[in-house]
């Protein structure tokens, strides 16, 4: 897959789902027989960074359409350069997700990961399983185990955390890893712990919908994964300063 | 059949399609349909003109005499505030006219709908045939637009209630009107003046906007919430240990405690007769005069504390029924509950009639007063209330604190497990895990003499289950029958006792269940109580006179009020409306509803077509409502004779948690069918 046709194909899932009306309901006489199927549409992040980073521009999208047990859920999580010859990578994922447990979701789908830049993509597709929700204490946390065409399985973990300073100032720390339990070095993985990844973002809530922030990004390789980027000349560890916006519909 | 009537909805109808919600505020001034706000209320709202003080009725109300009665639903500009939108009116105002009936009236009611979508009116509280009950899809089709309906009901009852749309979100929209039904044999208490007092809640937004939001990032309107600087404070007051233990303690449950109302000020405008704050909804009286006040909430999802700094009130009437007058300073009035009290102010000077929102964020607010133009001072609004642990049912040290003798927590809860799923309980709709059931007989004591709950002492110190006995502040010692669920049903009027929770946890519709579930009809709810002034409660009310029959319950219906906020389900033992069966009961027979609130949120529940009696200890004095609130953490149970026939809606008030399926069809069966079945 080329660059561009992934591109291509991200945009378009991205704009269906833009263009998919919200299906505000005019619920009939009686409380809804059929409640209605919903879309939401969120930009957790979307973030350049100023300086000293290779992809300055991030973004961690998810959305989905449907009811309240029933969805789907379609995420893309990746990070862009802005040089002309500037690659990126690009996790998307269509599953379905069902509501299981009061505060969380299953999730089943196939993820799209890509590496691309310097005129050469490597892609893989990957069974995703996992879980999104709200664990006590209001973490909210979303595990997911990946089985990928070549049999290698991998897990990664979000957990952010909303601390209000005041009802509109709200800083969340943030915590992405992933591992893998074997080494996929055309993807620069080692086995075991790939990276850690902690985000510390302050966001000003004009709107719930609409809050502006900036933050602070930390991000480091470890092990076989730090030693293929250390090969490869990429930076092991990161720290980087950003700012960015959060938004949903 | 051309008449002056119809050529006048065209003119509406083509009027309504040229304002859409976009531009109207550029065109309607000039059409002159804004051209003050005084002629968008309907004549008893507007504030009284001093020559109407030689008057001591209700100005102008569409009243008895009139025995057919034309209502038109529209779409119309109105002014809420300083700003403008659409509404959805009835006969062009918001609230609608007054209807004024008289106990024993026959009326005709036409309603035309001039709105593009259906239509509906309900009369809430009013017993009426089912076909007459406007619940579109429960018991008649809906009004189409264009078309007139016609209802036609004998009026079999007196007091304060209302009327409003059962279709879609008209209700927020201003689609209500008041509705008063003078009795036959005058009333029992004096009064030279009556107004009627309207609170709602305005919103700008589209409501099917407002519900959306809520469904994606269900504290979208609550600016309340508990911040890193209110810790810092608690710790300073609290210590550490508490104000952590505390945060902990509400985090394992992923509870918010200031999760008070869904929709708060943030996006309301809190009226009064249709009128916001600023615009001081005036009721004109002369100094010692007695003055009736018909307070009707018909907002769509705010909880109303209302006081009259200055004056104490003697409620008179809940629900449209007299009572023995309470003298209190405040009372809080749930979604589509109607209150009646006498005020009688001797000085020379304005009160303000405050309605402060449950959650604080906002109150409407009117003026009682001698002339026109006066004003008092608005009390501060209060600290927005945090719901306690005792909302979560974790609180073992008592019932509002007040001393407890003889419960016996041993006996209570997983017996009823073991209890015969009786074949009546199976039927009821209910899940066998709640529903108990005994032979008529085991709980046919009797229940002693009228006065003050005495006979409900009476039947629990002589019931066979174990009783109890509760002394509250007030000296009253409360009957608190059995405990135990295993042996037969309880007296009537008597509270019910205190249990834990069942082991069904509801789904994942329901967020968590209370661990203990229990009687908290003498609290007066979150944020109310520690004022310094007495508050109402609902074990306060005793009905006016003992009733002629007062029958034991002859089965118990036992369904628990469930919810979900991160989702913004709401639902009835864990299943939506969508996805449930009709709750059948038997014509002739006298149930118990017991009604269990597993969520952190007060639902005013409200139960179309019967009456239902509080069981709040009065024994034959027990009141009569149309409309409950069941807080949280609440086990309270009603009494219903089933005396009527046909399909009858069943649900929580608050018109966003109805949408989502807080809500039953209750199927009576036709009288004749039980005798058949035995």
């Amino acid at each position: 897959m080329s660059r561009r046709t992934l591109h291509a194909a991200a945009a378009l899932l991205l704009g269906v789902l833009a263009l998919a009306r919200p299906l505000v309901a005019q619920s009939p006489e009686v409380p809804n027989m059929q409640p209605p199927n919903r879309t939401f549409l969120f930009f957790e992040v979307l973030e350049f960074a100023p300086a000293g980073v290779e992809s300055p521009v991030r973004y961690d999208f998810s959305g989905w359409h449907g009811g309240d047990v029933n969805r789907v859920w379609f995420k893309a999580d990746g990070e862009q350069g802005t040089t002309a010859e500037g690659g990126g990578e690009a996790e998307l994922q269509l599953a379905y997700g069902r509501l299981i447990h009061p505060f969380w979701d299953a999730q089943l789908g196939v993820r799209v990961d890509a590496h691309y830049g310097e005129g050469e993509t490597n892609t893989r597709v990957a069974l995703a399983v996992g879980l999104q929700g709200l664990a006590p204490y209001w973490f909210e946390l979303e595990p997911t185990l990946y089985l990928d065409q070549g049999g290698i399985v991998s897990a990664g973990l979000t957990a952010a955390y909303e601390l209000l300073l005041t009802q509109r100032l709200v800083v969340e720390p943030r915590l992405e890893s992933f591992a893998s339990l074997k080494a996929v070095p055309e993807f620069g993985i080692g086995r075991g712990l790939n990276d850690v990844e902690l985000g510390l973002r302050a966001r000003y809530e004009f709107r719930r919908e609409f809050a502006p922030y900036v933050g602070v990004v930390w991000a480091r390789r470890v092990g076989g994964t730090a030693d293929l980027a250390h090969a490869a000349g990429e930076p092991v560890r990161e720290l980087s300063f950003v700012a960015g916006v959060r938004l949903w519909r | 059949m051309v008449t002056k009537e119809q050529l006048s909805l065209d003119e509406l109808e083509a009027m309504r399609r040229a304002l859409s919600r976009r531009d109207f505020v550029r065109t309607a001034g000039a059409l002159g349909l804004l051209a003050g706000m005084e002629a968008l209320l309907p004549a008893y709202a507007r504030p009284q003109r001093s020559a109407s003080l030689g008057r001591p009725a209700l100005a102008e109300p569409l009243r008895h005499g009139a025995r057919e009665i034309d209502l038109r639903i529209a779409e119309t500009a109105i002014r809420v505030g300083r700003r403008r939108d659409m509404a959805t009116t009835i006969n062009g105002t918001v609230p609608g006219p007054l209807l004024r009936f008289r106990e024993g009236e026959e009326v005709t009611i036409r309603v035309a709908n001039a709105l593009r979508e259906d239509t509906s009116i309900h009369w809430h509280g009013l017993i009426v045939p089912p076909e007459m009950d406007g619940v579109p899809g429960v018991s008649f089709p809906g009004i189409h637009p264009g078309e007139t309906f016609t209802y036609r009901f004998p009026i079999r009852q007196y007091g304060t209630y209302w009327y409003h749309s059962h279709s879609a979100f008209q209700e927020q929209l201003g689609h209500y009107g008041p509705l008063i039904i003078d009795p036959r044999d005058g009333y029992p208490y004096p009064f030279d003046r009556e107004y009627v007092v309207m609170l709602a809640d305005w919103t700008f937004e589209d409501p099917a906007r407002v519900l959306d939001r809520l469904k994606k990032d269900s504290g979208y309107y609550n600016y309340q919430r508990r911040t890193v600087g209110d810790l810092v404070r608690d710790i300073r007051q609290q210590g550490w240990g508490a104000a952590l233990r505390d945060r902990l303690e509400w985090g394992r449950m992923r509870m918010d405690p200031t999760d008070i109302s869904d929709i708060t000020g943030a996006t309301y405008t809190y009226l009064v007769n249709g009128l916001a704050p600023d615009a001081n909804w005036t009721g004109l009286f002369r100094p010692g005069e007695r003055v009736l006040l018909r307070f009707i909430n018909a907002a769509a999802a705010t909880y109303f504390d209302v006081r009259i700094p200055g004056l104490e009130m003697s409620v008179v009437q809940v629900s449209g029924q007299f009572v023995q007058p309470v003298v209190t300073d405040e009372f809080r009035i749930a979604i589509a509950e109607t209150y009646d009290v006498v005020v009688h102010p001797t000085e020379d000077r304005a009160y303000t009639l405050f309605a402060e929102a449950m959650d604080r964020s906002g109150y409407a607010r009117g003026t009682l007063a001698p002339r026109e133009g006066m004003s008092a001072a608005i009390p501060p609004r209060r600290e927005r209330p945090l719901l306690s642990m005792a909302d979560m049912g974790m609180d073992h040290g008592g019932m509002g604190g007040m001393p407890m003798n003889g419960m016996d927590h041993g006996a209570a809860g997983h017996g009823a497990a073991a209890a015969p799923a009786a074949a009546p309980a199976a039927t009821a709709g209910a899940h066998a895990g709640h529903a108990a059931t005994a032979a008529p007989s085991a709980a046919a004591v009797p229940a002693g003499h009228a006065g003050h709950g005495a006979g409900a002492v009476a039947a629990a110190m002589t019931a066979s289950a174990p009783g109890a006995l509760l002394t509250g502040q007030d000296g009253y010692r409360y009957a608190i029958a059995g405990i135990s669920r295993t042996r037969g049903l309880r007296p009537p009027g008597t509270l019910p006792g205190m249990l834990e929770h069942e082991p069904d946890t509801h789904g994942p519709g329901n967020a968590a269940v209370p661990m203990m579930v229990q009687s908290r009809l003498q609290e007066p709810g979150v944020g109310l109580g520690g004022d310094g002034w007495r508050v109402l409660v609902y074990s306060d009310l005793h009905a006016l006179t003992p009733r002629a029959e007062f029958r034991a319950p002859d089965r118990e219906i036992e369904l628990h009020l469930t919810g979900n906020m991160e989702r913004y389900m709401w639902s009835i033992d864990g299943v939506p409306f969508g996805d449930a069966e009709p709750i059948h009961l038997t014509y002739g027979e006298r149930l118990r509803l017991t009604m269990v609130n597993d969520t952190m949120m007060n639902h005013p529940m409200h139960l179309h077509g019967m009456w239902m009696e509080l069981e709040n200890g009065r024994g034959e004095l027990i009141p009569r409502v149309h409309t409950v609130n069941v807080k949280p953490a609440e086990r309270l149970s009603l009494l219903i004779d089933v005396d009527a026939p046909g399909r009858w809606a069943f649900h929580c008030h608050i018109l966003y948690h109805m949408d989502v399926g807080m809500f039953r069809v209750v199927e009576v069966s036709e009288p004749g069918a039980a005798e058949v079945a035995r």
